[in-house]
């Protein structure tokens, strides 16, 4: 089964065309990259693949259910989303933003303690958000992804601004869940670095998404 | 997660935030309480005028207020925010309904303090039994909670909210704050209470429904 399958995916921001076209395949087991210029609309592509912005024509379907009817809410639970702003909540520690998302992904909160050891972040987990460095933040967003254990990984802008540790955390589980059948799609500016970390990578130029 | 908990779960963390940022206790109602004695001021020594609007003055400066509370920017959820927990698959109706119990506390609280400061300010003449009004009171106060939360989740992301928000809420508020006002009044008159209480749950019941209706297509738009 394809895990994305996009169709001449058209996106339109009132007058102004962002997506004019594209097509795109994610198997199990891939990793995907797209780069391009900013502006491109990498993150808009990569919110679309999440669900979470419905295409203004063509056919975009995420684990067989098109984007944007109820069915697409149904598999909400199989994404994961990183995006450039780690969303934690400012006035929670850390611990307890992972707490707070355990609690509503339905796990048990032993998992949130598990996944910052697993970043590195139990010392500073009683830390309140707003006062933890960016690259703690990003650290704690990605312990998020660690305990919910997507089947899809959307990944935007991963690695800028992250250490070598941050970085060797991002690379596990990328690599983890392609190891239990799922699929990462990565994007980002930096097509160099970006392609150490995935099996292909394609370009989005004018709306499109070209080899 | 059940939906009860989902609920709990986003009710606590706002109350949470709200106990840390301290934006309602140490912001907003020590400004309603100036707003409130702001008033008798404007009045000067007119005594008998100043009792007879006190209780009308507090539900408007509650009312007034209550869009502060609703509106409050640590309680704002950023758009990735919203992303992140649609993509943990939350329930949207769980977290309108969380998030008006944490508002309807605030706002709770906030009238449960500002009425002694304007029992104070004022001294009006309360009516024998009027602590029977604090039920349509109290329930009009989780009206206003749930048109603020409401209003705050429409105009979401846009740049006008906080322009926007006070003009939805205003229309929806009225019969909470007929209600609860003339709920006082009736008491003086020897009237009842129960015509203002049934207004006021119905409107509560109402704007439950509204908000069980449009709580997903809110949720995607502000995706």
């Amino acid at each position: 089964m394809t895990i994305v399958s996009l169709r001449n995916v058209q996106l339109r921001f009132g007058p102004v065309p962002v997506l004019t076209g594209v097509d795109l395949d994610v198997g199990p087991g891939e990793r995907v990259g797209i780069a391009g210029p900013n502006g491109a609309g990498k993150s808009t592509l990569l919110s679309v693949i999440a669900t979470l912005r419905p295409p203004s024509s063509g056919e975009a379907r995420v684990f067989d259910a098109e984007v944007g009817t109820p069915q697409a809410y149904e598999v909400r639970r199989l994404i994961g989303w990183s995006g450039h702003d780690p969303a934690l909540f400012d006035e929670l520690s850390l611990r307890e933003n992972l707490y707070h998302f355990a609690r509503l992904a339905g796990l048990d909160i032993a998992e949130a303690d598990k996944a910052l050891h697993q970043v590195g972040l139990e010392a500073a987990a009683d830390r309140r958000a707003r006062v933890c460095s960016n690259g703690m933040r990003r650290r704690a967003d990605l312990a998020r992804l660690l305990m919910t254990r997507p089947r899809l990984l959307l990944l935007d802008e991963a690695h800028a601004g992250l250490d070598a540790d941050a970085t060797a955390i991002v690379e596990a589980l990328s690599r983890r869940t392609v190891a239990d059948g799922g699929a990462v799609v990565m994007v980002s500016h930096d097509r160099q670095t970006m392609g150490e970390h995935v099996d292909r990578v394609l370009t989005l130029r004018e709306g499109t998404v070209v080899p | 997660m059940s939906f009860a908990r989902q609920v709990a779960e986003f009710c606590r963390r706002d109350l949470l935030t709200e106990r840390r940022a301290g934006e309602v206790l140490t912001i907003v109602t020590p400004f309603g309480a100036v707003a409130l004695m702001s008033f008798p001021l404007a009045f000067g020594i007119d005594s008998a005028l100043v009792s007879r609007v006190g209780p009308a003055l507090f539900w408007v400066v509650v009312f007034l207020f209550t869009m502060q509370i609703a509106l409050r920017h640590s309680a704002a959820e950023r758009p990735h925010q919203r992303a992140v927990i649609a993509l943990l698959g939350a329930d949207p109706f769980a977290r309108l309904l969380g998030r008006t119990a944490a508002a309807a506390v605030l706002i709770l609280a906030f009238m449960a303090i500002l009425f002694p400061a304007m029992l104070l300010f004022y001294s009006p003449d309360l009516p024998e039994g009027w602590p029977l009004a604090l039920v349509p009171g109290a329930l009009a106060g989780i009206g206003l909670a749930q048109v603020g939360t409401l209003a705050a989740e429409v105009t979401a992301g846009l740049r006008t909210r906080t322009t926007l928000a006070p003009l939805i809420v205003a229309p929806l508020a009225v019969p909470l704050l007929i209600a609860g006002s003339q709920a006082l009044e009736s008491l003086a008159s020897d009237g009842g209470i129960l015509p203002w209480t049934v207004l006021v749950v119905a409107t509560d019941l109402a704007l439950a429904v509204i908000g069980a209706a449009i709580a997903r297509p809110l949720e995607e738009a502000s995706l």
